[in-house]
């Protein structure tokens, strides 16, 4: 059995006495440090799941070292939902994805932060630059996770994978403030599993040897695709632990619940062939908000639609994508969501062409009700070149991609708030805190 | 109401109306047709309440009556009996249910009142004239693969049919864009049709329009006002609203000025543009041509760098010039030009670029380049 210390790297071949998967309570006998980690299978791993721990929360405790013992939320108005809950916060139950006034309720002396995007995503990248110093196969999955693959990278960091990783973390820590937890495995399936069994500052690891075991008792919700309604499908079928998913034939399970049923089988037996794509293509590009009240005026929803337009649109532009189907998003005050979408003629990256494709699909929709949430998204992608084509009888489009190419350009020099359209204006130029005024 | 008739008639009757009804329909009645016995003859009636197609054939009418039942479930009943077989189709009981029987099939479908279904009331169609079927066909032919899918302008969703003057001589027109390419079809104007209004006869109305006339050679009826229009053929009458919009001012987007005449063989042209689009991308279709005295050089690359160059033979003694197309617009374009030799007038690689059939002058197609 191979072990290995977090704290020196040293690695040991006769593991102390104690030592287990996470070898609680052994030493390691270089420096004494406790963060030991001890596997049969330690040296043969290669595909890694990091996950930073609250990344949000952790970013800005980071930043504000006088928040380090207190609650911090990050996430919008009382109205929107935790986006991130640091480790004391967790302490009174809150989980990020939980509505804000649930999560005040439970603690209601936390730090609520409203979130900065652009300081978590440039977090986010330098921790990326790092993890492809260690090899190109890096899986963005989000801001703040990614999958590695790191077969054959051994000669180059002179360490076996667990190792490099292991100082990967420890850079993160030491650079850039932020602490990342680590599952390592042999597909995608188990390694993200992994990641989640020991956080924060977590390094666990999955073998091949105890796959099957470590599955058996897991919910079937594990499984990556199961939600809510398959989850109660497979329930009331009988199935609740992977370990029932695996005593059922794949082509019982195929024929049962159509092409997921084969995923189902081969995970629960451990088996994920997935590779590691650095370059998963984007496949869509949205922004939302969820409002401070409900609202049902058409006209105030179409004041929130447009930042959102141009909020798409500049990532659009950003990524060079130009996207062909409009979709808006909408949830009711009752929680329903729906979604209405639109293909256009061409291609556009264009924040106007979003806006008129979305506007009477949320016309349509602005019927009284109340909504809590509006959002709207681009989707089948092309290249970015593709993108609003000159049209004999839009010779304004050319002149407004001008315009907005403008104000593009003013915002990359004076930020967001520096200039907006008329039409945006009503929240535009609302400031972010403060007090509301009535309409 | 009872009545028999041989299945082909039938079969034939049917498929003329049931492409006109939706296959989803959140409308009951308007997923039937209605059957209507009377005078020797078995009339059928289908519609999307926009487009509406009435055909009618003679058959043994037993009892005079009329009923609705699902379009698509008769037709598909009809089509799988078999050849030569004679239907009966008759009421049963108070009309709820209609009876198909052939031979030893006896199949009972659920009806609708025939008095739910939409009336088709008299209408008042002021200009009529008459179009031969291949008139017809070269006018849409020409001009459809132009019409736009989009939304929001959807005054483009349609050809626009008007009467104008071309030249010295009134002629009657069609148009379709969807703002990258245009087609234009012209022909003298037929006797009726000076002073019709403009109109924008929408896509699906001029698809199933198209469908009806390879099964004639009969002058084809056309008669209109400013919000409907009226196509038959024989016992065959289609019915269409027009849409209701505003077709843009076209004649301000082609171009007159042009004066860089390419003129090419347009089968090898169009066989070349089609050879070497083969690499370009799925999303992107753009091919570029190279054009220089004697010689247009066609070229294509993909993302993943695959490339494919072509030279195809001109007359063309202007400057050289590259510019781009989408090559799916071009072959649209070359596949309507039955004449020997194209001919494509440039300006520059931004600016709109025309062709045309060099010994045909009633097309006029217009095409936007892309940026390569």
């Amino acid at each position: 059995m191979s072990a290995l210390c977090r704290d020196c790297l040293a690695r040991h071949e006769a593991p102390p006495q104690g030592a287990s998967n996470r070898a609680r309570g052994a030493r390691c006998p270089a420096c004494g440090g406790a963060r030991l980690v001890a596997h049969p299978e330690l040296d043969d791993l290669n595909i890694a799941h990091i996950d930073c721990d609250a990344f949000y929360a952790s970013v800005e405790k980071r930043d504000r070292p006088e928040l380090r013992d207190q609650p911090v939320i990050v996430g919008g108005g009382r109205r929107g939902v935790v986006a991130a809950a640091c480790y004391v916060a967790r302490l009174y139950g809150i989980r990020s994805a939980m509505p804000m006034f649930r999560a005040l309720k439970a603690c209601p002396d936390a730090v609520v932060i409203r979130p900065d995007m652009a300081k978590y995503q440039h977090a986010g990248h330098q921790i990326r630059d790092l993890m492809r110093e260690l090899t190109p196969l890096v899986e963005p999955l989000s801001i703040d996770e990614a999958f590695l693959d790191l077969t054959g990278t051994e000669a180059l960091h002179g360490g076996s994978p667990a190792r490099s990783l292991a100082r990967l973390v420890k850079r993160i820590e030491e650079e850039l403030g932020l602490t990342a937890s680590i599952g390592l495995s042999y597909n995608k399936f188990l390694a993200k599993i992994a990641s989640d069994l020991d956080k924060p500052r977590g390094f666990a690891v999955i073998g091949r040897a105890e796959a099957a075991e470590f599955l058996a008792d897991q919910p079937v919700r594990i499984v990556w695709g199961v939600g809510q309604a398959l989850g109660a499908a497979l329930a009331r079928d009988g199935l609740r632990t992977v370990g029932d998913l695996r005593a059922r034939e794949e082509i019982d399970l195929v024929a049962r619940y159509g092409a997921i049923g084969r995923r189902l089988s081969r995970f629960a037996r451990g088996i994920d062939e997935r590779r590691v794509e650095p370059n998963a293509p984007t496949k869509s590009l949205s922004a939302e908000t969820t409002f401070e009240q409900d609202i049902a005026a058409s006209e105030a929803l179409l004041a929130r639609l447009w930042p959102l337009c141009e909020k798409v649109s500049a990532r659009l532009k950003k990524a060079e994508l130009a996207g062909i189907s409009v979709t808006l998003k909408l949830k009711t005050a009752g929680f329903r969501q729906l979604t209405r979408s639109r293909r256009l003629a061409t291609p556009t990256q264009m924040a106007e062409v979003l806006y008129r494709a979305a506007k009477p699909l949320l016309e349509r929709e602005a019927d009284g009700r109340h909504f809590r949430l509006i959002g709207v998204g681009a989707s089948d992608l092309s290249e970015g070149e593709l993108a609003d084509p000159p049209d004999l009888f839009d010779p304004e489009r050319e002149h407004q991609a001008r315009v907005e190419s403008a104000i593009d350009a003013v915002r990359a020099k004076l930020g967001d708030a520096a200039i907006a359209k008329g039409r945006g204006f009503e929240t535009a130029a609302r400031p972010v805190r403060g007090p509301r005024r009535k309409c | 109401m009872k009545l028999t008739i041989e299945r082909a008639a039938l079969l034939k009757t049917l498929a003329h109306v049931q492409s006109a009804v939706e296959r989803r329909n959140t409308i009951p009645i308007l997923s039937n047709v209605l059957i209507d016995a009377g005078e020797g003859r078995l009339s059928l009636t289908a519609t999307d309440m926009d487009l509406t197609v009435v055909d009618s054939v003679p058959a043994e009418i037993g009892e005079p009556g009329a009923t609705t039942a699902p379009v698509h479930m008769l037709y598909d009943i009809v089509r799988k009996l078999p050849e030569g077989a004679q239907i009966e189709l008759s009421s049963v009981g108070d009309g709820g249910q209609i009876k198909v029987e052939a031979g030893r099939s006896v199949f009972t479908l659920v009806t609708l009142p025939r008095e739910d279904f939409p009336a088709t009331g008299e209408v008042d169609l002021p200009h009529a004239f008459t179009l031969q079927p291949g008139e017809l066909r070269n006018l849409i032919d020409r001009t459809r693969f132009a019409i736009s899918t989009e939304e929001t302008r959807y005054y483009l969703n349609g050809i626009y049919l008007h009467a104008v003057e071309s030249g010295d001589i009134d002629v009657l027109r069609a148009v379709a864009t969807d703002g990258h390419r245009l087609a234009r079809f012209e022909m003298p104007l037929p006797d009726g049709a000076a002073g019709m209004p403009g109109v924008i006869v929408p896509r699906k109305t001029v698809n199933e329009l198209r469908k009806l006339i390879d099964e004639t050679d009969e002058a084809v009826g056309v008669s209109l006002s400013d919000t409907r229009i009226r196509f038959s053929f024989g016992a065959t009458l289609l019915t269409s609203k027009l849409i209701d919009g505003t077709f843009p001012d076209y004649e301000r987007v082609i171009p007159s000025g042009n004066d860089r005449i390419v003129r090419v063989r347009c089968q090898s042209f169009r066989e070349a543009v089609d050879r070497v689009s083969t690499i370009s991308s799925e999303k992107s279709r753009a091919v570029k041509l190279k054009i220089a005295a004697g010689a247009i050089t066609l070229s294509a690359s993909s993302a993943e760098n695959d490339t494919a160059t072509e030279e195809v033979e001109i007359d063309y003694d202007g400057p050289d010039m590259e510019i781009g197309f989408n090559s799916r617009y071009l072959l649209d374009i070359t596949q309507q030009i039955e004449g020997e030799d194209a001919r494509i007038s440039l300006a520059d690689s931004a600016s709109p670029t025309v062709m045309s059939d060099v010994s045909d002058s009633s097309a006029l197609y217009v095409l936007m380049p892309m940026r390569v």
